[in-house]
């Protein structure tokens, strides 16, 4: 797995950020302070979360006046929506169960 | 990404395998051995024989049996029509079994085309939600 795919799972893993990035990606832009009320988690644990999705290019932040907006930038998504590389992925797997069915055919 | 309306790519896997090619040729072209390391389906190694292959995420590939030649090559297509262009495909699969001192040798081949990706990304909203789903079986995979 490449280091880009390594980061976006990672940054992806937990549900809570998956969910914030999710709503940016359906809803498109969003202050912190919407994103919030609909979370289920505190302000300062919605930032910290949008702190990790923009180190992975996952967001892009826009400062209004004392709002920062936040929006998904769903180009970030590439490196795992790049078929080449899924495939390969779903292949070293099936292969791995391949050689895992024929050592149970010797039985 | 390219921004050419179609574009061909090809996996390649390739794997020394401790096992004879006709034992391997049985995994490969028996469908309750099939169904055991790939999908369920109901493949017949008949050329031109159209198979589904059934994945567990409900998702269905077409199939057509293209190439037979017994212990050394399998080929079919493995198509994914899809509403999102994100998610179609249009391939082929290739197996080549190769005889070794230690058992086979076996080259897996892909080739496919499929609608570009990047013009994809704009109307491509309503696959989020598939995309998210599927990430989550991805990651068991992922260490």
């Amino acid at each position: 797995m490449s280091k880009a795919q390594d980061t976006l799972f990672r940054t992806l893993a937990d549900p809570t950020r998956r969910a914030l990035f999710e709503r940016l990606c359906r809803e498109g832009e969003k202050t912190v302070g919407a994103l919030t009320a609909k979370a289920g988690v505190s302000q300062p644990v919605v930032s910290k979360h949008l702190i990790v999705l923009k180190q992975a290019g996952l967001v892009r932040d826009r400062h209004e006046g004392r709002h920062t907006h936040y929006s998904a930038q769903l180009g970030a998504l590439a490196p795992l929506i790049d078929w080449t590389s899924r495939m390969t992925g779903f292949w070293e797997a099936r292969f791995d169960h391949l050689e895992d069915l024929l050592k149970r055919m010797d039985q | 990404m390219s921004n050419t309306a179609t574009e061909t790519r090809s996996v390649v896997i390739e794997r020394d395998i401790s096992h004879p090619p006709e034992k391997l040729w049985r995994a490969l072209t028996q469908p309750h051995l099939i169904e055991e390391w790939l999908m369920k389906n109901d493949f017949r190694p008949d050329v031109g024989h159209r198979f589904n292959l059934r994945g567990e995420w409900g998702g269905v590939l077409d199939c057509e049996v293209l190439v037979v030649e017994t212990n050394r090559t399998l080929s079919y297509t493995w198509d994914f029509k899809h509403d999102d262009p994100l998610y179609g495909l249009k391939s082929v699969v290739t197996f080549t079994l190769t005889p070794t001192s230690t058992g086979a040798h076996l080259r897996m081949e892909q080739s496919g085309f499929r609608p570009d990706q990047k013009k994809a990304f704009g109307g491509a909203h309503a696959g989020w939600n598939q995309f998210f789903e599927k990430l989550d079986q991805v990651l068991a995979h992922a260490d």
